[in-house]
């Protein structure tokens, strides 16, 4: 199963992230982090393709990294 | 379950941590949803994967991206606003293989720096310009920038951007889309996945221009401001969507890329090997960074002659003195629209303290290069004042009695060594002998930081020295 990596305190919880994702796999995780930010939980493996939006949409660069089976061709994108 | 691996991760350009006022830190700068942590994120992928960190200078503008230089593990230069392209031009010059990236606001490339863009990009500077379009000016809380659309409400347009009152938003692709050199140009977007995935193919696109030498490339991209928009960072997004890109309609302008035949066809334009920069910073090396003695000294100047006589260049030699003296030193010109032949002095102004005005209407010292100049200025010293005659030219006596006046024929002793033009070279070489105001040494180590032609420093040394024997035999009496 794919799989969506969130650095907890790398997160600042603007929610982008879960707006974009075709799957629903995000959500807001209702906690802080040590900045005081909201931030975000990955829920649904079973559904991610690991398409990558998420992370390129998402202004942190380390907050998100995503996991797939098989060796990315991001130039599929 | 097969193993996993990573498709997406931070970028390898970036920093692992960025160490600011000696916090390490992991996050940017950026407000929650910001767009230029997503753009550079593509920036730092496209980095990544066509292998130019080694060789990537990232020109940092001012604005909310004044800190990229935090982030992005490549060679970095904070430019002052707007000023980016044209550092970019400078480094396009000077180091070869450099991949150039100027990455500014629109307050930045489309306010303060309109001159710098549009002539970088006329001139088909091979560099790369992303153009972050977020509609408004960021850092500085949110005022009109060129490009807020009409209608928007920001700090300087409270009722809505009106034409009438504050004119038309610019279109800046359209700009660049006048002029004939630039061989990319393109308006992207980040307010949904669909732009950035064109927004990311459009960065590469751009760079792989610049490093197989093809030209100029411009790469506009609209891009959220969600803290002065007043808006939720998704909320941005969606507004981006409908009110953004009808005011700057998206898409490919220009590609010429691929009609360019490569190399070839690129301008070939001006590059400076180590040699020449070498000879064009002879003597830099030589002048202190930072002093703790700095000398007692306040003096007034005027130098005065005829234009062509080295005046303007006699004040800069001794304002540079100065300066590497750590005084306060100012250089203040005039003269009358001919390049030679009117009459032309300069104020200097020498100083261990702050200098209020750089206007020298009562001069303390005057080097006199001609007779109309000595007429002038004579009146109007202090009291105690000391006058520098070159009496090759000027044939009278100085008739105040209360100044102090050394004669020396200083165009005599230039041309005797070959030089005419360097008759201001013994005229300031005089006045810090007879002044002592700054040591010789300070003189001949400046001489090549202000010569326009580096192979005349050898007859410039020999003058100071035949000036200082003529010094040394001929002392100033004393009133
Ligand atoms: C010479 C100069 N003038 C003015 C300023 C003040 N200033 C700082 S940032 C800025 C505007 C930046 O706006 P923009 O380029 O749109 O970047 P953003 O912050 O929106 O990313 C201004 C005017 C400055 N720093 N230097
Ligand atoms: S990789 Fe794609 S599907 Fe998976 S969480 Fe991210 S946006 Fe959703
Ligand atoms: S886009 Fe990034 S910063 Fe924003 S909520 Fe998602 S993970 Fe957090
Ligand atoms: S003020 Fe606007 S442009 Fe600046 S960091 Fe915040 S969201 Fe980004």
């Amino acid at each position: 199963m794919n799989h969506v990596r969130v650095r907890d305190d790398e997160c600042k919880g603007c929610a982008v992230c879960v707006s974009v994702c075709p799957k629903n796999c995000l959500v807001m995780s209702g906690k802080l982090n040590v900045k005081g930010y909201d931030y975000v939980q990955f829920v649904h493996a079973e559904a991610c393709t690991a398409c990558g939006l998420c992370f390129l949409n998402c202004p942190e660069p380390g907050a998100l990294t995503v996991f797939g089976n098989k060796e990315s061709s991001r130039d599929e994108l | 379950m097969a193993e996993l691996i990573q498709r997406f991760g931070k970028a390898q350009s970036f920093y692992d941590g960025y160490t600011r006022k000696g916090i390490e830190i992991e996050t940017t700068h950026y407000c929650p949803g910001c767009g230029h942590g997503t753009i550079q994120k593509l920036i730092g992928e496209a980095i990544d994967d066509l292998g130019i960190q080694d060789r990537t200078i990232f020109l940092s503008p001012v604005g909310c991206a004044v800190f990229a230089y935090y982030y992005y593990d490549t060679g970095n230069i904070q430019c002052s606003h707007g000023r980016a392209p044209a550092v970019g031009t400078g480094v396009k010059r000077t180091v070869k293989d450099a991949v150039v990236i100027s990455y500014q606001g629109d307050g930045d490339l489309a306010g303060i720096g309109m001159t710098e863009i549009i002539h970088a990009a006329n001139r088909g500077e091979p560099i790369t310009v992303f153009f972050i379009n977020n509609a408004i000016y960021g850092m500085t809380g949110g005022q009109m920038a060129p490009t807020t659309p009409l209608g928007q409400i920001t700090q300087t347009t409270p009722f809505g951007r009106d034409v009438a009152r504050d004119g038309r938003p610019i279109g800046m692709v359209e700009l660049m889309n006048a002029l004939v050199p630039p061989v990319y140009i393109e308006r992207c977007s980040v307010a949904t996945s669909q732009g950035i995935i064109k927004t990311r193919k459009a960065i590469r696109k751009a760079l792989q221009a610049q490093i197989d030498g093809i030209g100029f490339s411009f790469v506009e991209i609209l891009s959220p401001c969600p803290t002065n928009w007043g808006m939720s960072p998704v909320k941005a997004r969606s507004w981006m969507e409908k009110e953004m890109t009808h005011h700057f309609p998206l898409g490919l302008v220009r590609d010429t890329i691929s009609s360019s035949t490569g190399k070839a066809t690129s301008i070939p334009y001006p590059y400076l090997d180590d040699a020449q920069l070498v000879e064009l910073l002879t003597g830099s090396a030589a002048v202190p960074l930072l002093k703790d003695d700095i000398p007692q000294v306040t003096h007034k100047v005027k130098i005065a002659g005829f234009g062509g006589q080295g005046v303007l260049s006699a004040g800069e030699l001794l304002a540079t003195c100065g300066m590497t003296e750590a005084l306060h030193v100012s250089w203040l010109p005039s003269y009358g629209p001919e390049m030679r032949g009117g009459s032309a002095n300069v104020s200097v102004i020498l100083s261990d303290q702050e200098i209020g005005s750089p206007l020298v209407d009562h001069p303390e010292v005057l080097l006199a290069f001609n007779g109309p100049s000595l007429d002038l200025f004579e009146p109007k010293m202090v009291s105690g004042a000391t006058i520098v005659v070159n009496s090759s030219i000027i044939q009278r006596q100085v008739e105040r009695t209360d100044v102090n006046v050394y004669y020396i024929p200083a165009t005599d002793i230039a041309k005797n060594e070959g030089l005419l033009s360097a008759a201001n070279v013994v005229m300031v070489t005089a006045y810090l002998l007879i002044s002592n105001a700054l040591p010789l040494e300070t003189l001949v180590r400046c001489i090549p930081l202000v010569l326009r032609k580096k192979s005349f420093l050898d007859t410039n040394i020999a003058i100071v020295n035949k000036t200082e024997a003529y010094v040394k035999a001929h002392p100033m009496e004393k009133q």
